[in-house]
């Protein structure tokens, strides 16, 4: 029994080190040598290096010059992530889905029914940085009106940041907030 | 709407179609025959082996088979519940996060070595890098590799004719791990960091957003857990919130890589069956029986969730682009519907949208996944708890014609059935039996403020969020409808619990099974024999899971699921 016991610690020490340290440093020397940003974590910078944020990860924009991304169950905290958690039959769902609907309605002056669903659904970990192509749409004149320039330039830009299905059927069509907020700072403030 | 339909079918069909390559592989390691990855992975291989001083030339009978499993098991809990309890003091902590407190230690530690990957913690606030990775990448490989070499003793001793030896389990674990779990898990590893997953050691990184708000981005050696977790049926995410997390699954094609992960090797292995026992036409069988009982789950999901939620639809909003509650824009309600049965089915558990936000009867879905917990199944023991789902099917079916019942020329008898019978109420009285102790605790607690107070939605969702939660446990599942504030002593002690009882029981008693057939002597195989490769014979064993394997659960799922179902507006 004593000869079986040690066998297993043995062998849990041996393997520990193959899978729990050798595979994992293999994995990090091969990343950083040929996807050195990507292992990073995708981070925008400025031209200082400091981080603006990562192109993967949504951040909150409330302000009215900036197209917003999707409700978000933690408040876009990237160090503690998740969903809402709320039940599909849920009163306090459906109360903050209407909120946020009739918030919508009111900021950019379009009917109940012109609002995608993604707009004011929050995603499951509460970082998605996309929205649909729809959903920035309906976003437009609010943001033109803004910063005072042609909705269709910002039209323009809405489509040049939308992304397709990749192979023209895996995933949705979408636009990266970030990318599209960031492009139009590029624009009005040069 | 119809590209989403598209792209599930091609999404399922890719692990379908790499099935037969990746099993005759499998085969071939297992049965020690020649491979193309020989002059990389058997030096690994042989490595491993050497400094264990392990004696591989050691042939094992099943009790000491079941015995070394049982034993590393053991060392493997001690050794990691060390690590993450002492943590805080240990290096490869940049972000200076404490040793975890003892009930959830036990859960934690208890979940990853039993495969199952309940997590009720978040891993970017609750575990240090080194935690991570020795801990948690290091038990996602073992796990995942015990319920292989588990099932490849298991073959041998279906094969066997006067079998007393099953092998060597520490041989067959090195070779699960070594050389077929590790290549997969670098090259699945090395293409999720080309899609934007993390692998560093540096700390959470701090950016200034545009509106000039902190933002602290969790970071780490995420690619390198992501691949295995996928691959091995373990299903525990690096952050809180798993593959919904755009680190963990970037892309569209990063998700497509990781529903084809999850089911590659539970697909392969009953190939691997066949070509080992060498009856194919009866891994045929058993494939398609499996494929039977996944598609149904899959379509009715996905046409749940692309239909949307009809409480949001009422309050006059468009649900044309699917319930999108808990769901990320880049892979939709399809291709998350698709996950979300995939990885309940084959007891993986790491998630793209969140459970508990599914529609009522999609949510039903991956629960049924998990009460079956046979269709592919875990690595390995998927297709272990099938084997009881066959021997209770021979069984039923030799009394209907009368005949003495004989699974691949071997005689069933009452130490045959009195074992699959053991495996098979186990489930269903942890699942029940669990779920009805947590709703007298829940019912019979009148402070609302107290830490029993643990669902969120109240209701019959409720009532799903307790009976996921253990099915999740008694499964080795590991997924969660996680509005269930689960952190709690009788949360992490009662899952911890039904988690071990779960995994071990099931495993060792269809062992003790196989051993008894593999001792016995084949009768030879005439017109008169009990053909099991048969369409006959896969439509039975079709009827008989869902009638025993479903039926059992439904007062369970109409007080939940179809309850809430029939309560949501037309």
């Amino acid at each position: 029994m004593f000869k079986e016991i040690k066998e297993g610690f043995l062998f849990t020490l041996v393997t520990l080190v193959l899978f729990g340290l050798v595979y994992p440093l293999l994995v990090w020397g091969v990343g950083r040598i040929v996807f050195p940003r990507k292992a990073e974590g995708s981070f925008i910078r400025k031209a200082d290096g400091t981080i603006m944020g990562s192109e993967l990860v949504g951040q909150a924009f409330t302000q009215p010059e900036y197209f917003h991304g999707r409700p978000s169950g933690v408040d876009y905290n990237a160090a503690s992530t998740g969903g809402t958690n709320y039940g599909p039959s849920n009163p306090d769902h459906l109360a903050a889905v209407q909120e946020r609907a009739a918030a919508i309605v009111e900021r950019e002056g379009v009917s109940l029914d012109e609002i995608p669903s993604d707009l004011v659904t929050a995603s499951g970990g509460g970082l998605d940085p996309h929205i649909s192509p729809a959903s920035a749409l309906i976003q437009v004149e609010r943001v033109a009106r803004e910063r005072r320039i042609a909705p269709d330039r910002v039209r323009e830009l809405v489509e040049a940041h939308t992304e397709g299905a990749a192979l023209g059927f895996l995933g949705r069509p979408r636009v990266n907030v970030l990318r599209l907020n960031l492009a139009l700072d590029e624009e009005t403030n040069p | 709407m119809s590209t989403e339909i598209f792209a599930v079918i091609f999404i399922l069909a890719i692990p379908i179609a790499t099935s037969i390559p990746l099993g005759l592989y499998m085969a071939r390691v297992f049965s020690g025959q020649r491979t193309f990855l020989d002059p990389v992975l058997v030096p690994v291989e042989k490595a491993v082996l050497k400094l264990a001083a392990v004696n591989a030339a050691e042939e094992m009978d099943w009790k000491r088979y079941s015995r070394a499993l049982v034993l590393s098991n053991v060392c493997v809990w001690m050794v990691t519940f060390f690590v993450v309890s002492l943590q805080g003091i240990l290096p490869l902590n940049p972000d200076g996060i404490a040793g975890m407190e003892p009930t959830l230690a036990f859960n934690t530690i208890s979940s990853f070595v039993t495969n199952t990957n309940l997590q009720h913690y978040s891993g970017e606030s609750r575990l240090s890098y080194l935690s991570q990775m020795i801990a948690i990448t290091f038990l996602q490989f073992v796990t995942a590799a015990t319920g292989m070499a588990a099932l490849v003793a298991i073959i041998r001793a279906l094969g066997g004719s006067g079998l007393e030896k099953l092998g060597n389990f520490y041989v067959d674990l090195t070779r699960a791990g070594a050389r077929v779990l590790l290549p997969l898990a670098v090259v699945v590893a090395l293409v999720l960091i080309s899609q934007g997953t993390p692998m560093t050691f540096e700390g959470a990184a701090r950016a200034t957003t545009l509106e000039g708000a902190e933002q602290a981005i969790a970071r780490g050696p995420v690619a390198a857990e992501v691949a295995i977790k996928q691959l091995g049926t373990n299903g525990g995410g690096y952050f809180g919130s798993n593959s919904t997390h755009p680190y963990e699954n970037p892309t569209p094609l990063s998700n497509l890589l990781e529903t084809w992960a999850i089911t590659c090797i539970p697909m392969a292995m009953v190939v691997t069956l066949g070509a080992m026992v060498r009856r194919r036409r009866f891994a045929l069988t058993i494939f398609l029986t499996m494929l039977a009982l996944y598609i149904p789950l899959v379509a009715v999901a996905v046409h749940q969730e692309l239909r949307g939620s009809s409480a949001i639809a009422a309050l006059g909003i468009d649900q044309s682009s699917g319930s999108m509650e808990g769901k990320e824009v880049r892979f939709g309600a399809g291709a998350s519907a698709l996950w979300a049965v995939t990885t309940t089915v084959t007891s993986n558990g790491s998630v793209n949208a969140m459970h508990d936000s599914l529609t009522p009867i999609a949510g039903l879905m991956p629960m049924i996944g998990m009460w079956l917990n046979n269709i592919f199944g875990g690595v390995g023991v998927g297709f272990i708890n099938m084997l009881i789902y066959i021997i209770v099917t021979v069984f039923v079916a030799g009394m209907m014609v009368g005949r003495t019942p004989e699974f691949l020329g071997k005689k069933v008898e009452a130490y045959e059935m009195k074992l699959a019978s053991l495996a098979l109420l186990l489930h269903p009285l942890l699942i029940l039996g669990g779920t009805a102790i947590a709703c007298y605790f829940w019912a019979n607690t009148a402070d609302p403020g107290s830490a029993l107070a643990w669902i969120k939605n109240r209701g019959p969702h409720g009532f799903s969020e307790m009976l996921y939660e253990f099915s999740s446990a008694s499964a080795n599942n590991g997924s969660g409808f996680e509005g269930l504030s689960d952190n709690t002593p009788f949360w992490n002690l009662s899952t911890g619990l039904v988690m071990l009882l779960a995994r071990y029981i099931p495993i060792i008693a269809p062992l003790a099974l196989a051993a008894s057939l593999g001792r016995k002597n084949a009768a030879p195989q005439t017109e008169g024999s009990f053909g099991v490769d048969t369409f006959t014979f896969g439509f039975t064993l079709w009827a008989v899971v869902v009638i025993l394997g479903v039926l059992m659960f439904m007062p369970a799922a109409v007080l939940g699921p179809i309850a809430e179902h029939l309560a949501m507006p037309r």
